[in-house]
Order: C-alpha cells, then structure tokens, then sequence
C-alpha cells in the first residue's frame, strides 16, 4: 500500500508510526515565550523602524549641512540659538501649551461636573453634543474657524459689528491671531478633558459624598476634600499627556496663520515644517524639532510615574 | 432645640422638604443654563459650517446679510461644484484606501502584540508595555523630518502607499494599550479551560478573547479609523501631486483655485470629509468614549 | 442625646412606593432596629432620617425639632455605611476628625475626641495609617470612630455587617453592642439579618414591602408574633408551617394537619380560636418547639411519630426533616436520641409554643 513506510524492515501503517521526537527548533518555536515573542514582532519591527531609528537618525541628521554631504556637527543648534525668530517660537510654543492645556483642564472640569448634576438619561445625550469638536478632524474644523476669522467676511465680526463694536483682525493682528489660535486649541482640546473627567467623577464612590454630607460638609467642600484629591491623579495624567500633544501642534497654527503674522505664531512642529520642508533645509528641521524632545521626555517620565502611582494609592 | 414635638401642628405641609428641593431645583436649572451655552461655544463652528455649505456664493459675496442663517434659500451648489468641479472625489478615495489599509494593519498587529503582552509573560514584558505606552507620546511633528528622508530613500514620497507604511505609527501603540487593558480583564480560568479543552494558542486568540474583548476591539478600531482619517502632518509634508492626497490636507489646501477661496465649497468638502467619523461617531458613541477613558483610566 | 420620631412618614418614587405610614416613636438611649428583607424599605426610612433621601409625606423630628427641610449636616446625627465610606486619601485620624474640622471645632478638643474615640474602639495605633493598610473589621471600627467623635443626637447604622465574614460578624456584633452601652446614644440601626436584629436591639421594627409589621422586643417579637411574616421572619431557623383545619374535639378544639395527624389544642386557647371552628387555618411552630420525647412535662406537649427524611447533625443538636402531608418541617432533637434517615422517630410537639394563622388575612390570631 502507498501510504506505509518502511520502518525497520517491517511494513509499518503510516499513520501509526510512532512520533518523530521533535528538534530543537520545533522545541524552541513551540515554547510559550517564543510565541508569544514572535506576536510581538510586528509591533516592534513598526516601532522600531518608524519611530525609534528615526529619531536617532534626526539626531544625526541635525548634525549635517543643508545639502547633507558633510557633518557640521552643532553648527545647526547654534544658528538657531542666535536667531531671534526661534526664541520667540519657543516662547509662543510655551505659551500656547500651557495656556490652552490650563484652560481645556478647567473648561473639562467645569462641564464635567455640570453634566454629572443632570439625571442619567439626559447626561448620555449632553455628553454627545459636547464631544462633537474632538470628533471632527482637526484640520477641517480648523477650516471652519479659518472661515469664521475671515478678514472679510468673519461672522464673528459680523456679530461684533452689529451690536456696534469694531471688526477684530482675528488673523492679521499678531495678539489677536495669538488668541486665535489658543481658542481653536480649546475648542477641540476640552471635549476629551470632559469625557476624562466625567468618567472620574463617576468612579468617586457616592457614598463618600454622603458621608461628607453628614460629616458637614459644602458642595464647594466636597469639591475640594473629597473630588479633587481622588481626581488628583487622572488630572494630572491628562495634563501632561495634553501638554505632550499641544505642544506638538501643528494643524491649528498651519492652517489658520502658517506662523504669521511676522512669525509670531510660530510653534515648534510648523517652523521645522517651514525650515526643512518648504526651505528643504532638512538638517535645520530636524535640529528644530529636536528641541521639542528634551520637554517631551520630562512631561512622558512624569506622566508615567503618575500613571503607577495611581494603581498603587488609591486602590 | 424647640418642644414643639408633640405639638407640631398638621397644617405643616405633608414632608414637601421645600428649601431642600428648592435648591436642588436651581441648581439643576442653573447647570443647564451654563450647559447650553458651553453648547453653544462647542457646536457654533459646525453649525456654521453647515450653513455656509448650503448658501449660495451670491449670498456669502453680500457682507450685509446675516451669515448665521441661510437668507436666499438652500442650496446644493456648492456640493455639486464639488463632486464634479475638483478632485475632492479622488482624495475621498486616496484616504479611503489609505484609512482601510491602516485599520486592518494596526488591528492585526495591535491584537497580536496586546495578546502576548496582557496575558502570556514572558522576560521583558511588562518592559515592552511600557516602551509602547512612550512611543505614543513621541509626537508626528516630532518624526516626520528625519521620516522624509526615510520615505524618500524607500520611494514612497508622494505615494499614499506611503501613508499606509507610516500611519500605523499613530494608532498601533495607542491601540495595543486599550487592547492590553480589554485583555487582561478576561479572566485567567478562560485561559485554563481552554487549555483543557485543547486549544493552542492561536486558537484561544481568535475563539475565545477576541469575541470577549470585541468592545474593546471596536473601540480600538474606531481609534484607529479616526486618527487615520483626520491624519494632517504626514500628508501635509510627504504627498504632493492632486491624485495622492488625501482629504484633509487636499480640503484644506488643495481645494482654492487660482487665488480665490470659494468658501461655500470650502465648507461642503469640509463637512463631506467630517462625515465618516461624524457618523461613526453617531451610531458607535459609547465605543468611541471607551477607547478615549480606556486608555487613561486603566492606566 | 435625643429621642427620634417618626410620623405617617412615607417615601415615594416617582410611581413607586418605598416607604408608606411609618409611625416609630425612639425614645432616648434607645437600641432600635429595623430588620426585613431586601427591598423592605428599612434602609430608604433610615436614609430619610439621615437627610440623604427627601421624605415624601409626614414628619421625622430628632430630639423634638421637625428634621424635614434640614440636610444632613443640621440634624447632629451620624452615620456608619455598609460600605464604610472611608475617605481613602485620608489617615484614621483625619477620617474621624474630618467632620469636627469642618465644623470648626478648636485643635485640642479635636484631639481630645478622636483618642477618646480610639481608645473605646481599640484602634488608637491605627490612627496614622490610611484605610486601604486596614483589614475589614478595623474599617468597620474607624467608621464606628468617626461616628462616635461627633458626639451627635443619634447613630444610624446601614447594615455595617453585611460585608464581613460570618465570623467577623459576630465579633463585631458584640462591638457595638459594648460601645452603645458606654456611649449610649440613641441608635437606629438597620439589618437584613434577624439574628443580628434579637441580639443587639432593645425594640425591634419588623418591616416589609414598605410598612412596618410589627415594633417590640425581641422576646415580643419571638414569643407573640402579630403576623404570618413576622413568625416566618424571626428565629433560625424559620418557623414551620401547615395548612391544617380546626376541628371540635369533644369540649376542646383540634387541628388536623393530615389524616395521620391531629394536634389537640390546649384549653387556655380554645376560647380564643372558636371563632374559627371548620375553617382552614394555617398552623405554625418553630423546630425548637418539636423535639425528641422528654421524661418530665414541658408545657402541654403531644407526641407524635414521624417517617425521618434528612437528618442534618449540628454538633450542638441535630436537625430532623420529615413531611407531613407533603409539607416539609424541622425539628430540633438532642443528637443521641436522633434516628437515621429512612427510620421512624417519636417526637414532640410544645403545643404551648403553637401559633394559628388566618390564612386570608396573615394574621396570627
């Protein structure tokens, strides 16, 4: 028959042949770490290759010419420390974060706890509402507030007009465009500070309150005796996370002022764009937006201690 | 402290707790009342965006009119001149693609890695959450100068090809962490029962968790399908050419033709782009939320 | 210190009715519970003495003064959760001085309260640590500690038990009973478990489906049961029941239970039960009422054989289980006289313990 193996001189059924003992590399494929490796692999080749090595090649590519044939070394972080126009980026960069990180937090605290005063149908449909600005991609509803600036047909000037005040040069005068482009950042921001924040003033138990109740306390002492210490953590992960991300901005400022008026809106992620992609200086860039890490790092170091600290604290 | 007790008289109004209530009234109108203006501040661009896209030029080009309400009557031109007059068909389709690929990709790899990583340890694990967790918070402006390069030298530079490659830097990582946490909630006896049961590993992974976590699994896919849709930065520095581009940036820059900004079109491309996460978001609200609180509560 | 009062006090819910004619008088000092099943309205009365729910209809007056329109905070009460509700990001010591400092009470004083209270409850060498170091019952007591610093008109106790294990349980049980007999403040106090009701209360509130059944100490409640649910509530275990019919026997009354069986009343009652001569009634009497036979009278008894079905051995006793007429009941005998399951036991019945129910009306007559 075809299907028996000659084992040993003896007519063998194939089925029945005892197993082969497998060898080391079966063994080793087989094994639970290595599997469980190998499902890792593709994540760590993408972060690997497309977020690690760039970043140190940015390194080395700060370090070269404009026409990336030789090396320069610092030169490029020099040029830029005595440029002016790169001081006020950083200090606009600084600005816009913590302005707009402080102003999201506290717009998110504020409906979050408005939202939780409803009864429970209504909050599932406030909630919606309220979420839609993070939901539309930033960079188009950032179209929709270019056009409401509009230095001709602004709305908001429109308004202003009507109620016999001046027209505003939301995107021309250099403060207003400065106010311009935090408000955008608040408007999308906050949404995501709402949701975080309602869903942890949910996880305050109500029994606490109660307790405070009869203990004596004010809603305002409530508030700040019981609400903010067990928010504490979660309001301090989404600040920092938000700061990471605000900081990094670029849609906003791209789009509405593309750093102008006079470079004043300027930030760190659209004058690397301007100086290594439109001036095709990518050595420059890449030394402009490695200005951002060592802020970054400090703000990711911090969030992720905050991040342990909450699983052990509380409980 | 009064001796009224026994003597309280029946005209007291049957435990009505008046001021009690009283104040829980105000505060619940007063918390409307601030509600409906942040409601005002959070919709008044959409809203007007709506408005512009339905209005004809003729009306936008009279500044006296109102430009909150539609005066002259609705409009589809705007939308037509669109669909017809620019390329906004060929971004859709560019960032369909694009947004398809990148949403298969990551799920694929974000479900692999959160699986081996929330349940199945081994040496260097809990090293490897952590590193994923930072990559996140390694921003795109941050890479996409030393990336350019990187693409140039692969030849995907004005390629949406290129975006498929580059995207799932934004989504895998953040998609790992919700996967992990959805995970790790499955109880470990699922596991052991399995075992028992003879399954292997791959097989565990697509019988049993995935249709466990698949809250989790759609709250990451919808993750995913949001940032690979509204993606700006990537496009905006490695796509040039009309037929690569995808819609934001293609909305936002592509769409002025000569010097002229044709607002009403702006608008209509600009909410016809908003559309698919707007109404992902319509019907799949509580998932989206999950996948937001997912990843900071569980920390 | 203060007496509370309850009057026609009832709690509504849009559609729903909680709570309806509540009528308790607390005088000071004194131990009450409110005991009944899950969903009896006992917790919604005491969170409406608390202020945390809005009363719906009467009055709720502490220590004289119509507590109605005051929120919690005003009345001088204080009270201990099921859930301990202890602030987490607080020590022990901050946990119990917490509502003194609010009310601004001097530095000192505040001190002097709080190691008072440690000292009662044995837990002054927690004071620094934070609840989440503490095991259950320690947190039990440090919300008895808060309670207990407020010096207020009445404590209110919101099943503390419920979440500690039965052992646990009992020890804190006599907790509290100690502390109320030092601190003696008038205590309302709320369970699910009747047990806990008979050791710790001076009067019991038996309620159910929203309306009190029935208020009186625990050996009222035991012995002179005014409703079917109350002799079914109180006691472990439960009281047993049989449909019977009451029957003229001669110049006395009988109760047939079965064809087998017929239980003779004893005379001081059958003046009470003519009234209900041919009429189905429902016959009630505890398992420690029905015993194995005993040489000397113990009260009017009958004897009575019974097919054994299960037998449970206590330890202490011995549970038997037999049926009669299709009806499962249980009896206590000492372990030696026990027989084995399958076998058939003389037992008897304390008929001076026995309890005749309308049947239409759940009344015990």
């Amino acid at each position: 028959m075809a299907d028996t193996v000659q084992t040993w001189g003896s007519r063998v059924p194939y089925a029945s042949r005892p197993a082969a003992k497998p060898n080391g590399l079966q063994l080793f494929m087989r094994r639970r770490s290595t599997i469980a490796f190998l499902m890792c692999l593709p994540l760590i080749l993408i972060i690997g290759c497309l977020v690690i090595y760039p970043a140190f090649y940015s390194i080395y590519l700060s370090m070269l010419n404009k026409a990336q044939t030789r090396f320069i070394g610092l030169s490029n972080f020099e040029f830029l420390i005595s440029r002016d126009t790169f001081w006020m980026v950083v200090q606009q960069s600084a600005i816009f974060a913590l302005s707009a990180v402080f102003f999201k937090a506290l717009i998110g605290l504020i409906t979050a706890h408005l939202v939780n005063n409803l009864p429970a149908k209504g909050q599932r449909k406030w909630r919606g509402m309220l979420l839609v600005p993070w939901v539309i991609p930033l960079a188009l509803s950032t179209l929709g507030w270019w056009w409401l600036f509009d230095p001709t047909n602004s709305a908001f000037n429109y308004t202003l007009q009507s109620f016999g005040f001046d027209r505003i040069a939301w995107l021309g005068n250099p403060y207003w465009a400065r106010f311009s482009v935090i408000l955008v950042n608040v408007w999308f921001g906050a949404p995501f500070f709402l949701i975080m924040y309602l869903a942890a003033l949910k996880s305050v138990p109500e029994q606490l309150y109660e307790a405070a109740s009869i203990d004596g306390a004010s809603a305002w002492q409530k508030f700040v005796h019981i609400t903010l210490p067990m928010m504490r953590n979660i309001i301090s992960i989404t600040v920092l996370f938000s700061l990471i991300v605000t900081f990094a901005n670029f849609d906003i400022v791209q789009i509405m002022t593309a750093g102008g008026p006079r470079n004043m809106t300027h930030v760190f992620a659209t004058y690397s764009f301007l100086l290594g992609i439109r001036s095709g200086d990518l050595p420059l860039g890449a030394a402009t937006s490695l200005f951002m890490f060592p802020i970054l790092a400090v703000a990711a170091v911090l969030i992720l201690r905050g991040v342990r600290k909450r699983g052990r604290e509380i409980g | 402290m009064s001796t009224l007790a026994a003597s309280v008289p029946a005209t007291r109004r049957a435990g009505v707790g008046a001021s009690l209530r009283k104040n829980r009234r105000w505060a619940l109108i007063s918390s409307y009342f601030f509600l409906v203006l942040f409601a005002i501040f959070f919709l008044m661009p959409p809203y007007y965006m709506v408005v512009t896209a339905l209005k004809g030029d003729a009306e936008m080009a009279q500044l006296s009119t109102n430009p909150w309400i539609i005066a002259d009557g609705v409009t589809l031109d705007q939308f037509k001149i669109l669909l017809t007059q620019t390329d906004f068909l060929i971004f859709f389709k560019n960032t369909v693609i694009v947004t398809v690929c990148v949403v298969a990709i990551t799920m694929v790899v974000s479900i692999l890695a959160a699986f081996s990583l929330g349940r199945m340890k081994f040496w260097g694990s809990s090293i490897l959450a952590t590193g994923i967790f930072l990559t996140y918070l390694v921003p795109d402006t941050l890479l996409f100068i030393p990336l350019f390069q990187i693409v140039k030298a692969i030849g995907l530079l004005n390629s949406y090809w290129g975006m498929v490659l580059i995207y799932p830097t934004l989504t895998v990582p953040f998609c790992t962490w919700i996967m992990i946490g959805y995970f790790q909630s499955i109880p470990k006896e699922l596991d052991e029962a399995a075992l028992i049961d003879g399954a292997g590993h791959m097989q565990m992974l697509t019988k049993i968790f995935i249709p466990v976590a698949l809250p989790g699994i759609i709250a990451a896919m919808i993750f995913a399908f949001t940032v690979s849709w509204a993606a700006f930065v990537y496009p905006m520095a490695f796509l040039y050419s009309a037929d690569q581009q995808v819609l934001t940036v293609g909305t936002v820059t592509s769409l002025i033709r000569g010097d002229v900004y044709k607002w009403g079109m702006l608008m209509a491309g600009a909410l016809l782009a908003a559309a698919p996460p707007l109404v992902t978001y319509a019907f799949l609200m509580d998932y989206y939320i999950a996948g937001l609180t997912a990843g900071a509560t569980k920390g | 210190m203060a007496e509370v009062q309850l009057r026609n006090v009832g709690k509504r819910y849009d559609d729903v009715v909680a709570v309806s004619d509540v009528n308790l008088d607390i005088p000071n000092h004194e131990f009450v519970v409110l005991v009944g099943p899950s969903g009896c309205g006992k917790s919604t009365t005491l969170r409406m003495i608390a202020g945390l729910e809005e009363i719906s209809d009467g009055e709720i007056s502490i220590g004289g003064e119509v507590v109605n329109d005051l929120p919690p905070k005003d009345r001088d009460i204080a009270m201990v959760f099921q859930n301990y509700a202890l602030y987490p990001h607080m020590t022990v010591a901050e946990n119990m001085s917490f509502g003194l400092k609010l009310r601004k009470f001097p530095k000192e004083e505040i001190k002097a309260r709080v190691d008072n209270a440690a000292r009662i409850l044995d837990i002054t060498e927690l004071l620094a640590r934070r609840p989440k170091q503490l095991s259950g019952g320690q947190r039990q007591r440090v919300a008895m500690g808060r309670a207990i610093v407020r010096n207020p008109k009445v404590f209110l106790f919101d099943e503390p038990l419920s979440n500690l294990d039965a052992k646990l349980r009992v020890q804190m049980r006599t907790e509290i009973k100690r502390v109320h007999q030092k601190v003696k403040t008038t205590t309302v106090y709320v369970t699910h478990d009747q047990v806990e009701a008979m050791t710790l209360a001076d009067r019991v509130v038996v309620m159910n489906g929203g309306r009190i059944e029935q208020i009186g100490t625990p050996n009222d409640l035991y012995h002179h049961p005014k409703t079917r649910f109350v002799a079914g509530f109180i006691g472990s275990p439960a009281m047993n029941f049989v449909p019977g019919k009451l029957e003229t026997n001669g110049s006395g009354l009988k109760i047939r239970l079965s064809d087998k069986l017929a239980f003779t009343v004893p005379e001081s009652r059958t003046s009470r039960y003519q009234g209900h001569v041919g009429k189905e009634v429902l016959f009630g009497l505890r398992p420690e009422h029905i015993t194995e036979t005993r040489g000397s009278e113990n009260g009017v008894g009958q004897e009575f054989p019974v097919l054994l079905d299960v037998v449970e051995p206590m330890g202490m006793e011995t549970m038997v289980f037999f049926k009669v007429d299709g009806t499962e009941i249980c009896g206590r005998v000492e372990p030696t006289a026990a027989k084995a399951s399958g076998e058939t036991m003389q037992l008897r019945a304390n008929l001076d313990q026995m309890h005749l129910i309308d049947p239409a009306t759940n009344v015990v007559l």
